[in-house]
């Protein structure tokens, strides 16, 4: 065997290894969401879609509604009107409907999405919201790109409408096309999952914002402090050698 | 003149202080301690980069202690409770985040700093005489640590750690005869479980630490017996002053207090960056998949441990089963790790630093660097046939690294050169003959090609020295460098 065919050879091997590792993209289902922490606006708006269309069945049993007013600037009267599942501002943002319950109606209890973003990504969950799909084989109507025999229902589907999906020939999903219109157009639809994405990544780990304005700090006092124990060190080395 | 009365406050402050000194000399050797160990302590002028990782493993240490400390108060080890209780301390606890994120970092940091210690000794040869049981106190702290890592990371309870903690223990059970005992004895029951996690807990928060803390002494006590080696690799104790000090050494103090503060500020950046920006660092330093609460009916499609188990872990997958055992897979990432303490048996060429030691001596420690980084990409991709050949070969490499060093102990004759690779390169067939009977119809060429790596690695090394100059030494300068 000559020396090229086997360097190919072993190319081919490493590059076989590496193409299974990373895993293959799943077309559609790839946009990034662009979501933004900084913008206040659209983190309200996500709590209160969230409020509106999610916490009937999906609970933040690790998120205080008083930490929502806290940080994003929602007013005492305006968390009163959030109050769907508590009396106190102080509770968590638990859900009334028994686990066992849900799990006999759905099949599976669902989920607390107090972290479904530090485990998904708020690109998941933004692409996750956007391609659910006619299907009649599903007891729900409709199926999931992402989620592939998901069993939640098109909760938002008043909003978005329904749409089926392309196919190519193996039968893998390559598009959508809208089957009947929802209230919204397609952008203000994605703008409304954005806002959703957006405040579901702030709810995983609401110290984030606080996290990267304080860390400039303590980044900066570290330059200082480092320049100063350097020309410290060069000026006791001046001795040596 | 009458001079008491000049004196100022600073005199009269000096005097007091030096009286509470001699009071305390006279109960306990501070000043003694103080000179013996830092202020009249000598050592080598010539530490580069290289050397601060030992002071900063050390911050690290206390940074880890303390911020364990803070996490214990709100932290409940309770299979119910656990995840939720980090969840606490990452959302009510004042600060709980950035304790959070301090002690999840450090554990990587750790490991980062140590590998780079344990670098540097192969790279200077600071295992050698006289510094043999200094070296293998190290060794005994770096395991401690990977049992502590280990231990820590159940207790967040996220998937990950369940899985994590379930796949490494099984490891155990795969040792024949004892092992099902072991692996029961070690959980406390059947299967992962509350027991586990308490157990797990204790073991973490006090028992290893312990013996940590007891280890670190005697690594430094055995430290300033024999003093430091440095990147010459030549001893400064040979060579004194009339005044009983090493010509080439300098006080610990004030010299490398004030460079390990350069250096520890200079790692803080980096830590910090971190910790404010990226306390995941990209699923490597907190798993993604362990936001989710631990399932012990739902296991992951992919159960990886964190970064600092892969080189390893890589190593297991990549050694099939014989005979329907996985225990040859897990007696070779054992004794990757146990080989490492063996380093100032296996490695007894008289020359310590790579500097004198040829090129293709720095040659081979790059090659075995470069193995441990590969393996440990390898050890968090999803296992392939392909990337399980690459693991299995990078293995053999890593493990080629201590037959060469050991018979690059002494100079050979070219005969002696050549049968020692024939005899390598035999055994490396005999290994693949072994494999590919175990491994029947999935072994395709490119197995058979994938001999080049550990063969091209003896013909290499083993070879080279024979027609090239690459491999001898150059002479070692009587006084330390610059």
């Amino acid at each position: 065997m000559d020396a090229r065919k086997f360097l190919l050879a072993l190319g081919l091997a490493f590059a076989s290894g590496m193409a299974s590792a990373s895993g293959g993209g799943a077309g559609p289902a790839t946009e990034p969401s662009h979501y933004d922490l900084e913008n206040v606006p659209s983190l309200q708006r996500g709590a209160k879609y969230f409020v509106n269309y999610c916490l009937g069945c999906h609970s933040l049993n690790y998120v205080r509604y008083q930490r929502l007013s806290q940080d994003l600037g929602i007013s005492e009267d305006q968390v009163g009107a959030l109050l769907f599942t508590a009396d106190k501002a102080t509770a968590m943002m638990k859900i009334a409907m028994p686990a066992a319950d849900s799990e006999r109606w759905f099949g599976r209890t669902p989920p607390d999405l107090s972290l479904t973003a530090r485990a998904r990504g708020g690109d998941w969950i933004f692409n996750y919201l956007r391609t659910f799909y006619l299907d009649p084989k599903r007891p729900t109507g409709v199926n999931n790109l992402l989620l592939p025999s998901s069993s939640m229902p098109h909760v938002l589907a008043e909003l978005q409408g329904y749409q089926t999906a392309v196919l190519d020939e193996a039968g893998h999903v390559t598009g959508f096309e809208p089957a009947s219109p929802g209230k919204l157009s397609a952008e203000e639809y994605d703008g409304v999952v954005r806002d959703l994405a957006n405040f579901l990544v702030y709810v995983s780990e609401p110290a984030q914002l606080k996290r990267m304005h304080l860390g400039f700090g303590v980044l900066f006092f570290l330059a200082v402090f480092f320049l100063l124990a350097f020309l410290l060190k060069r000026e006791f080395w001046k001795d040596v050698h | 003149m009458n001079a008491p009365q000049e004196r100022d406050f600073f005199d009269r402050l000096g005097d007091c202080t030096g009286a509470l000194r001699d009071w305390i000399d006279a109960r306990f050797p501070m000043t003694e301690f103080w000179e013996a160990h830092v202020s009249k302590y000598y050592a080598p002028k010539n530490f580069n980069f290289w050397y601060v990782f030992g002071g900063i493993a050390l911050v690290v240490l206390v940074l880890q202690i303390v911020t364990g400390i803070f996490l214990t108060m709100n932290y409940k080890p309770d299979a119910n409770q656990a995840f939720a209780s980090v969840e606490y301390i990452m959302r009510d606890v004042e600060f709980g985040w950035l304790i959070r994120y301090l002690h999840s970092t450090g554990a990587s940091a750790f490991f980062v700093v140590v590998y780079l210690h344990m670098f540097r000794g192969l790279m200077y040869g600071s295992y050698k005489q006289p510094r043999e049981l200094l070296w293998l106190f190290g060794m005994a702290i770096y395991l401690c640590l990977m049992a502590e890592a280990f231990m820590g990371y159940l207790l967040p309870w996220g998937q990950m750690s369940y899985w994590g903690a379930q796949v490494i223990i099984s490891l155990f059970g795969t040792v024949p005869f004892v092992g099902e005992g072991l692996a029961e004895w070690i959980r406390g029951d059947f299967y992962v479980s509350d027991i586990t996690l308490n157990r797990f807990f204790a073991l973490h928060v006090i028992a290893l630490p312990l013996v940590l803390c007891g280890l670190v002494l005697f690594h430094l006590i055995a430290l300033h017996t024999v003093g430091s080696n440095n990147p010459d690799g030549i001893e400064i104790k040979k060579k004194l002053g009339p005044d009983g000090v090493p010509l080439d050494g300098i006080p610990f103090h004030p010299y490398y207090t004030v460079k390990d503060t350069m250096a520890v500020a200079g790692f803080f950046f980096v830590f910090f960056l971190i910790v404010f920006f990226a306390p995941e660092m990209g699923g490597y330093f907190l798993e993604h998949a362990n936001f989710e609460a631990a399932n012990p009916l739902k296991t992951p499609d992919h159960i990886a441990p964190v970064w600092y188990f892969t080189p390893y872990y890589a190593m297991l997958r990549a050694v099939p089963s014989f005979f329907g055992s996985q225990f040859p897979g897990v007696a070779v990432m054992g004794a990757a790790v146990l080989v490492l303490f063996f380093m100032p048996w296996i490695d007894r060429n008289p020359v310590k630093s790579m500097r004198y030691r040829g090129p293709l001596y720095t040659l081979l420690l790059l090659v075995f660097a470069a193995a441990f980084l590969v393996l440990g990409w390898m050890g968090v991709k999803p296992v392939s046939l392909a990337l399980s050949e690459w693991a299995f070969r990078l293995t053999e490499v890593y493990f080629l690294f201590f037959v060469v060093s050991w018979l690059y102990s002494t100079q050979r004759a070219a005969g002696g050169w050549l049968r020692s690779a024939l005899v390598a390169l035999a055994v490396l067939a005999a290994i693949d003959a072994a494999r590919f009977s175990v491994m029947g119809e999935l072994v395709e060429t490119f197995h058979y090609l994938m001999f080049v790596v550990p063969g091209g690695m003896v013909v290499t090394f083993l070879v080279l020295p024979v027609y090239t100059k690459l491999n001898d030494p150059a002479p070692v300068p009587d006084r330390v460098t610059h």
